[in-house]
């Protein structure tokens, strides 16, 4: 007997051959004539200097993918919770203990969230606040000499 | 009784992946006819009989036209970028439930390709590996216009995966189980899950829009910052896949849509009238594709609807507004269920 995992297999065997029947087909009937300007990186019509492509990113999207990857692992955690959390066949008292306890799984992690939240990690425009060194203790007498 | 089965199930395949691709296809015609509708405009209708053979002179230009892969780029995650994204799109199709079950000869033929008891879990995890295809291939052709709309789509993506997940949770408190087939049946002959949730719903809906970077979430390709995104170098059949890839996840997700919530196959009152098993079935699946057209048109309509969000009010919409709403959703429903439930 296949299982029903095999099936799911099976049906990513049929897309994997329709993507290289595509690419087969394409490749009989389709014109190849390469030079070197057609091969050139896009760049609005100018020549690409200095490091293209592989280059830099801004940080915030990592600081995001790491707040991403907390609740990623949480939403793992809630899904078998939430599938027993009907269950009539457990004790009846169950569901009372399993909603204090989701509460206190998901306080702990708003409070990361609100952590990020905070931090400014989560506002998109937070680069935009530069804090001004207003507050640098300057000498008065320096600039203002009395004679 | 082993090869029977394996026969139907190809046979099952092979139709559903016709009709998701075509679908697909023939959402690109229907996108831009309604946009013309929506502009006062007539729309493709040179090919064909009011432009009806459109989606298949477009794909035959795309299979026809030359393969440039630029000298920059690595070429082999250059092709592995569209093809990942077209596969991803195409294997959600897999344990969604087409219709409840064909009589034929005595035998039950079940209208589902896999039934699988964590369906939810599965159809979440393709869809986001969905990711991997955008990242890889805007990554590989080493163009900054394509690495910012790449980074741009997955930070998109993973942000409003969690929201989406957090709202699918609280369905699965409701329903007990993680099988889309059962969820179906459940609502077939009780409220549908839009009544129940129906927070939850808009958050998922919401969601949906933003996972397959459609408008107004079209950031990650946005012509007037990006030339094309992440498919900024792409041409040829690669990038007919990007696009067709956008399209089919379109479709998947009205269907999770239409079945997670709207009842799936399940038409209301159609056991009352004591029809006979393979028409009701057959009646089932129409219905099924009914809301599931439904719910592309919805697409298009808001595409040509509501112009497009700076990045920080998308972040800001994601992290800051359904994040803790699906959560406050949880909480309501763990409660709503305390209360009416015993």
């Amino acid at each position: 007997m296949i299982s029903q995992f095999g099936i799911i297999v099976l049906f990513g065997v049929v897309a994997i051959l329709f993507l290289i029947f595509m690419f087969f087909i394409s490749s009989l009937i389709r014109k190849q004539k390469p030079n070197i300007e057609k091969l050139s990186t896009y760049e609005c019509g100018e020549e690409a200097i200095g490091a293209i492509g592989f280059g830099t990113f801004n940080m915030r999207y990592y600081i995001l993918a790491i707040i991403f990857l907390l609740f990623d692992v949480e939403i793992l955690l809630l899904f078998p919770w939430a599938e027993v959390f009907m269950n009539k066949d457990l004790n009846p008292s169950w569901t009372v203990w399993a909603l204090v306890e989701l509460t206190i799984f998901v306080i702990v992690l708003a409070i990361g969230l609100a952590y990020a939240w905070a931090k400014g990690h989560l506002d998109w425009n937070n680069h935009l606040v530069v804090k001004q060194p207003h507050d640098i203790p300057l000498a008065y007498k320096t600039f203002n000499k009395e004679r | 009784m082993d090869f029977t089965f394996l026969i139907d199930k190809t046979i099952l395949v092979a139709i559903i992946f016709a009709i998701s691709l075509g679908i697909a296809a023939y959402s690109t015609y229907f996108e831009r006819k309604f946009a013309g509708f929506f502009q006062d405009r007539i729309g493709p209708d040179r090919a064909g009989p009011f432009g009806i053979l459109q989606p298949i002179a477009d794909g035959v230009k795309l299979v026809m036209k030359e393969e440039i892969i630029p000298a920059g780029a690595n070429p082999f995650l250059f092709i592995a970028g569209p093809s990942l994204s077209m596969l991803t799109a195409c294997m959600t199709t897999a344990v969604l439930p087409w219709g409840s079950y064909l009589e034929i000869g005595g035998r039950k033929i079940p209208l589902q390709v896999a039934d699988v008891n964590i369906g939810i879990l599965y159809v979440f995890g393709v869809v986001s590996l969905g990711v991997y295809g955008l990242m890889i291939g805007g990554w590989a052709s080493n163009n900054k216009f394509s690495l910012l709309g790449a980074i741009r789509a997955a930070s998109q993506n993973i942000s409003y995966e969690i929201a989406m997940g957090l709202s699918i949770i609280a369905l699965v408190m409701m329903s007990g189980t993680l099988s889309i087939g059962t969820i179906v049946e459940q609502q077939q002959n009780s409220y549908w899950y839009v009544v129940l949730q129906p927070l939850g719903f808009l958050i998922f809906l919401i969601c949906s829009f933003a996972e397959t970077n459609r408008t107004p979430f079209d950031l990650p390709e946005c012509e007037a910052e990006l030339v094309g995104g992440y498919h900024t170098e792409y041409s040829s059949m690669k990038l007919g896949f990007y696009l067709f890839a956008e399209y089919t996840n379109m479709f998947v997700s009205s269907a999770v849509m239409s079945a997670l919530y709207f009842g799936g196959y399940s038409v209301p009152f159609i056991s009352a009238l004591h029809l006979d098993q393979n028409l009701v079935a057959i009646i089932g699946t129409l219905a099924f594709f009914g809301k599931i057209l439904f719910f592309i048109f919805f697409f298009m309509w808001v595409r040509w609807t509501i112009p497009r969000f700076r990045y920080d009010q998308l972040m800001k919409l994601g992290w800051q507004i359904l994040i803790p709403l699906s959560i406050i959703n949880i909480v309501l429903t763990g409660i709503f269920i305390l209360v009416f439930d015993k």
